[in-house]
């Protein structure tokens, strides 16, 4: 209880200390980046050795040398670079769109009842609709242009963040409700100070699996006909039996996929260091 | 002078067919500066009787007046300690204690610095509650009542749930604070040594229907210490007392 603030005498010592602790950190975080790397390593491994000696078809499943191979040539050829630009123009725009959406809709539904009864069942059927199903009205609405597939990934983005902040606002503590009340807080503080950052991590999950579903409405809505695009690369790949380039657009969905979800972590972490919670 | 005066009050409501008597023809009175506890077996509606006054809950019949004025709902004359610390899990020592209020006001931020002195968590200010323990966090909890200057602090079973030790550590630190800040607390508590430790008075309540049994003023100078004979002669007294409610308890549980 009484650990307060350190004597100058103690400084100096105390600086080495926290500058080994520093280093023995960025091993340790060296060391889990590595035991993430190690399986996918051991495949790679295995997987080339198999094409090497002919256990596995060319065309079925391509060396990883020969899918990167494509790759290479795809980035300097093939325009890569571009269809990826369209792609990631789509799912932003798509999730940026319905994530927003679902956002304030579910602040919405989470504060009034009334909004509630009326609009969250009707969302929730719409909910369950999937995609492939609504693909032809899309494209019969609004036509194979963009509009059609960027409202498609909306669709997608929308129904996780609706639901997750929703959720995270009802699941505020009710006791904290009453502090807010013995401490007079206004409607409004009791928003900022208490709602929102109770539902915080509800609405960063959202967010992570928002864009999730704006990455899988992508590639369905690709694959529902474009002449641009990832998920055109791959179809067009799998026309001409060119296995390899089908690999290097599923790599680059995995890899996009993948840093996007990062990127929210991060901000997890950032914005609920607060939680007091298992860290495994 | 009076500080808060509770006229008649009465409180019920149905459970299944039976009518639940929780607080019976409540009369009490408490002055400027006093320090009472309530005392009962639960379900004597103690807790009860604290929310009324503060204004969490508002169904009851009868009269509450906080210096002549009727209560009607929360206020900031009046502070609130729960049983749990129940601080923002998101917020800061220093932002939980500021709570509505901006520390980028320099005269909250300094209000708030002489606070966190007050109840000794210099140096925490920064900290997250996660990294409190019980003790601490309950008292960041009073720091944060006692930031809207409220005529009368109104605790709940404030360290019920703490350990002997950080018990004894506690209401020490509540007397200081009281004898610094010169408010009134109605302190509601099931530990007779904590009532008597603590108060000027005594209110011990009984249950079915919650009623006040008695009043006794505790005129022992503090500090006090538990062992003296003083202090075990009131402990006698307070215990009789209950042993009377415990007799009209068994009467009414054998149904005679």
């Amino acid at each position: 209880m009484e650990n307060q603030s350190t004597t100058a005498i103690e400084t100096l010592p105390l600086k080495q200390v926290k500058n080994k602790k520093n280093r023995s950190k960025e091993k340790r975080q060296l060391a889990i980046f590595l035991k993430g790397l190690l399986l996918p390593a051991f495949i790679l491994v295995v997987w080339e050795l198999s094409g090497v000696y002919g256990l596995t078809s060319e065309i079925m499943l391509p060396k990883p040398s020969t899918i990167f191979n494509s790759f290479v040539d795809l980035l300097f050829t093939g325009n890569l670079l571009g269809h990826l630009e369209i792609s990631l123009y789509r799912a932003i725009l798509g999730f940026v769109l319905g994530g927003a959406l679902g956002l304030v809709l579910g602040l919405v539904v989470g504060f009034y009842n009334n909004a509630e009864q009326t609009l969250d069942p009707t969302l929730q059927m719409i909910r369950t609709i999937p995609h492939l199903a609504v693909i032809p009205l899309f494209i019969l609405w609004f036509g194979f242009g963009e509009l059609s597939k960027i409202l498609l990934i909306a669709k997608g983005a929308f129904f996780p963040l609706y639901v997750n902040t929703f959720l995270g606002i009802r699941g505020v503590d009710s006791k904290l409700f009453a502090v807010a009340k013995v401490l007079q807080f206004s409607k409004w503080k009791q928003i900022t100070l208490v709602i929102l950052p109770a539902a915080l991590p509800n609405i960063l999950l959202g967010v992570r699996l928002s864009l999730g579903a704006a990455w899988l409405g992508l590639v369905a809505a690709e694959l529902m006909g474009s002449s641009e695009g990832i998920g055109y690369l791959i179809t067009d790949a799998r026309q001409f039996s060119q296995t390899s380039i089908v690999f290097v657009g599923i790599i680059i969905f995995a890899i996009f996929g993948k840093l996007s979800d990062s990127l929210v972590r991060f901000f997890e972490r950032r914005l609920l260091k607060w939680q007091d919670t298992y860290k495994g | 002078m009076t500080l808060l005066e509770i006229k008649k009050l009465n409180k019920s409501f149905k459970k299944g067919k039976e009518n639940n008597h929780v607080l019976h023809d409540i009369d009490l009175k408490v002055k400027e500066g006093e320090f009472v506890t309530i005392i009962g077996p639960s379900g004597c509606g103690k807790s009860t009787l604290l929310k009324a006054i503060a204004g969490l809950d508002t169904e009851y019949k009868g009269e509450i007046l906080l210096e002549d004025e009727k209560v009607t709902g929360t206020g900031s004359n009046r502070g609130f300690i729960f049983q749990e610390p129940r601080l923002f899990p998101w917020h800061t020592v220093e932002k939980n204690i500021a709570g509505n209020l901006s520390l980028k006001n320099p005269e909250v931020k300094n209000t708030v610095q002489n606070l966190i002195k007050l109840v000794r968590l210099e140096g925490y200010e920064k900290a997250f509650p996660k990294e409190l323990s019980g003790g601490m966090a309950q008292r960041v909890s009073i720091a944060r009542a006692l930031l809207r200057k409220p005529k009368v602090l109104l605790l709940d079973e404030p360290f019920g749930a703490l350990d002997a030790f950080t018990r004894s550590h506690m209401q020490e630190a509540l007397l200081n604070i009281w004898q610094e800040e010169k408010t009134s607390m109605i302190f509601v508590t099931h530990d007779i040594d904590e009532a008597i430790y603590l108060a000027n008075k005594v209110v011990i309540m009984s249950a079915k229907p919650g009623l006040i049994q008695n009043i006794i003023p505790i005129d022992l100078p503090f500090p006090r210490k538990k062992t003296t004979s003083s202090f075990q002669e009131f402990r006698t007294i307070v215990l009789n007392e209950f042993e009377k409610v415990d007799e009209l308890e068994y009467i009414d549980s054998a149904g005679i």
